[in-house]
């Protein structure tokens, strides 16, 4: 079932966050954070250090306590301070996953993911058949009886995985669990995160401040700053209709030239954009500019990848977006190409799929379509 | 020291054998590189990439084969010459910062000249002008234990350059640095080096390392060279089965090649008793009636809703992964799943049907 439909077959959030407000002396950490998280939903809390996605999390963990606001899970409120209910973390229905492994040292595999069980004192034929289908999932079955100083660190995180899902608590919260994995191993895990979920089905919140990591794992993105949700949407949605600058910005690559503007000729926003002093402003065509009233200063953000490269000047028509600039340097990824164009006082970030060699200084044009540009309010 | 050198390269390594036990670690190899060039020796770990190196560097004796830079041979067994590695005049950086903690950056990188006894007004002018170079102006007086690892290797860089060695020598100088910080790393060590000229062979098993910082790149395995050529000669038109699949990612499919007339023709292949017929460039060393390898990059290949001309090739999305600025997708088709990048405006999805069409130009029969 997807979040949709499980959201409008009226079925109830699995984790519900409403006003959630959280202080650090006079900082505020956490501005009124309000989020609904459907059954089996895979959630991620994306944002740069400091922006309140951890803490968040860790309300959600009862590791902190906000000074306001709610929060359910399942069935259960576990913190509502105006109603005076906290419940502690062990009380919570959840499974956690660390950057540290926060692996036993001094226990086999077996005895690290049994370990909550028997904290719950669960029998001993149940803790054997648990604990056996977790280490099946993340695929450590054949390491049971290894100790946990014998593992890779990958192996260490599967551990840590199976350990929070043996009990089959409601939600399951990732606090960067990838950070301290090399690249290779951060993908293989990463895409092993998402299988895993899938299968067993549970709901997820995960944490990150890896742009690449929440566009590839999650059902929905939540995008934080300075302890603000700035946008909340399906991956590809952010990705093609960022809010605002800080978005657009933080989500994969972009060039953002601001500028005033002028009006609007149906869905596209005309853009006069400052070329530098003694030229001519250039006027711009692109789509959204939500929020934005004639006269304001606003952004046109382009992608890299939206961007058509020409050698020669070409001959544009129908609003077609025309610059023309120089380049500045070019980095070979054998894939493809990136490189930087000097337009005005302007840097415009480039992605070509094929090798073309192109000389620093070089003169050339770029194109694009107005619907390829978004306006961003400022 | 021979005059009458007949090969213009600047550094030339001819016929290099070098055993460890009963184990050819580099098996006869030769390459010559052009004075202030930059070239990447690159594979996987035993290729011998890292024995050609120190082979350069003397850091062990060389069991075949001549090795010369300018007029200066550095050793020919057969000759009876071995210039000890402190008189190569070489820098060298290597993955391990080899920074002193008890001194300065000033003092680190000043060092190589203070052992020659130069003056000092004029060791501090080239200390000055190399930490400008390598942006540590500001940390000159810090203890080197206070800098960060990409700063530490900055310095390791100044300290190899400051005296302005004949070579400079890397040994997978980035694979201690976290992702951001080598991407940021490998256009500054290209910087610095076409800055200062210095000809250079750097050793590492990233690919994309060498893609963005070499004039060259020597692809190697098994101590033997497979491939040489610029970084996009290598990527675009790998001449085998190997290189194709150490560098980047590829389709590679085994076929036969039905005809072949100026470096252009057809490749039969056949998955899951499904077969078709693919015009292609035909790599080096193949012709009409051989055994070849399909190689087709995944930018390469298009999915498209409609089928035109060409190729009839039907199959179903299993996976597109929305990266942002593309989607990496999974075409099944038979029992080969094609890798296929696509442009996120194209918005395919997990479960549709689709065509598949290669560009001649870019589709490729390569050794097996």
């Amino acid at each position: 079932m997807s979040v949709n439909e499980a959201m409008s077959a009226n079925s109830k959030p699995m984790v519900s966050i409403e006003h959630l407000y959280k202080h650090f002396g006079s900082e505020t950490a956490v501005d009124d954070f309000n989020l609904d998280i459907a059954p089996g939903e895979f959630v991620t809390l994306l944002g740069p250090s400091g922006c309140g996605k951890t803490t968040t999390l860790r309300c959600v963990a009862g590791l902190e306590r906000p000074e306001e606001g709610e929060i359910r899970i399942g069935d259960n409120t576990v913190v509502a301070p105006a109603k005076d209910i906290y419940l502690f973390p062990e009380h919570r229905n959840i499974g956690m996953v660390f950057q540290s492994y926060a692996v036993w040292p001094h226990m086999t595999v077996f005895d690290n993911v049994a370990y909550g069980l028997r904290v719950r004192r669960a029998s001993s034929s149940e803790i054997k058949t648990r604990t056996t289908r977790a280490l099946e999932l993340v695929g450590l079955d054949h390491l049971a009886d290894r100790f946990a100083t014998k593992l890779s660190g990958g192996q260490r995180q599967r551990v840590a995985l199976a350990r929070a899902i043996v009990y089959e608590p409601e939600v399951i919260l990732f606090d960067e669990p990838l950070s301290n994995l090399d690249a290779k191993l951060r993908e293989q895990m990463r895409d092993e995160i998402v299988r895993l979920q899938k299968e067993v089905g549970i709901t997820s919140i995960f944490v990150t401040h890896d742009q690449s990591e929440a566009l590839v794992m999650s059902d929905r993105v939540v995008v934080m700053d300075k302890a603000v949700i700035q946008q909340i949407g399906d991956p590809q949605d952010i990705y093609a209709n960022p809010v605002n600058s800080f978005v657009a910005n933080f989500i994969g690559v972009t060039s953002l030239l601001q500028g005033k503007l002028l009006g609007r000729e149906g869905e596209t926003c005309q853009v006069e954009v400052g070329m530098g002093q003694g030229t001519e402003p250039l006027r711009l065509g692109a789509v959204g500019g939500e929020g934005a009233q004639t006269g304001n200063q606003v952004f046109v953000s382009l992608r890299p990848e939206d961007v058509v490269l020409h050698l020669s000047r070409p001959d544009v028509s129908g609003g077609t977006n025309l610059l023309e600039g120089n380049v500045i340097d070019t980095i070979y990824l054998g894939s493809f190409l990136e490189g930087r164009v000097q337009v005005g006082p302007h840097e415009i970030g480039i992605q070509i799929d094929h090798f073309e060699n192109l000389a620093s200084g070089q003169q050339v044009w770029l194109t694009f379509p107005p619907d390829h540009a978004l306006c961003l309010a400022e | 020291m021979c005059a009458a050198e007949t090969s213009g390269a600047y550094l030339e390594v001819q016929n290099l054998v070098k055993w460890f036990g009963n184990d050819r670690a580099v098996d006869n190899i030769s390459f010559g590189i052009p004075k202030g060039s930059f070239l990447t020796l690159l594979g996987p770990s035993g290729c011998g990439k890292t024995t050609t190196l120190m082979s350069i560097a003397g850091l062990h004796s060389i069991d075949g084969g001549r090795i010369r830079v300018g007029d200066a041979i550095f050793t020919s067994p057969k000759e009876g010459l071995f210039m000890p590695p402190e008189k190569r005049d070489i820098g060298m950086v290597f993955q391990s910062y080899a920074i002193w903690p008890h001194m300065t950056v000033a003092q680190n990188v000043a060092y190589p000249l203070e052992i020659r006894n130069i003056e000092r007004s004029e060791i501090d002018d080239r200390v000055a002008a190399v930490l400008k170079l390598v942006g540590l102006t500001d940390w000159a007086n810090s203890l080197a234990t206070n800098l960060s690892g990409g700063q530490q290797q900055r310095a390791s860089l100044a300290r190899a350059i400051v005296s302005n060695p004949r070579l400079l020598l890397f040994d997978e100088p980035l694979s201690n640095l976290d992702l951001k910080l080598r991407e940021t790393m490998r256009v500054e060590l290209k910087r610095i080096q076409s800055e200062v000229g210095i000809t250079s062979i750097y050793v590492t098993h990233d690919q994309s390392e060498a893609l963005v910082m070499s004039d060259e790149i020597i692809v190697m395995s098994k101590g033997k060279i497979e491939q040489r050529g610029g970084p996009v000669e290598i990527y675009s038109k790998p001449v085998n089965e190997y290189v194709s699949n150490f560098i980047g990612v590829a389709n590679l499919m085994k076929g036969k090649v039905l005809d072949a007339a100026d470096g252009k023709g057809r490749l039969e292949v056949e998955q899951g008793g499904q077969k078709i017929t693919v015009p292609c460039m035909i790599g080096p060393g193949i012709g009409a009636g051989d055994d070849a390898v399909l190689s087709v990059r995944p930018e390469n290949v298009h999915a498209v809703r409609e089928n035109g001309a060409g190729v009839k090739l039907e199959g179903e999305v299993t996976h597109a992964i929305f990266l942002g600025s593309y989607v990496d997708c999974r075409v099944q088709w038979g029992d080969f799943e094609w890798k296929v990048i696509a442009h996120p405006r194209a918005r395919l999805k997990a479960g549709e049907k689709v065509h598949l069409q290669f560009d001649p130009e870019h589709t490729l029969a390569v050794q097996p």
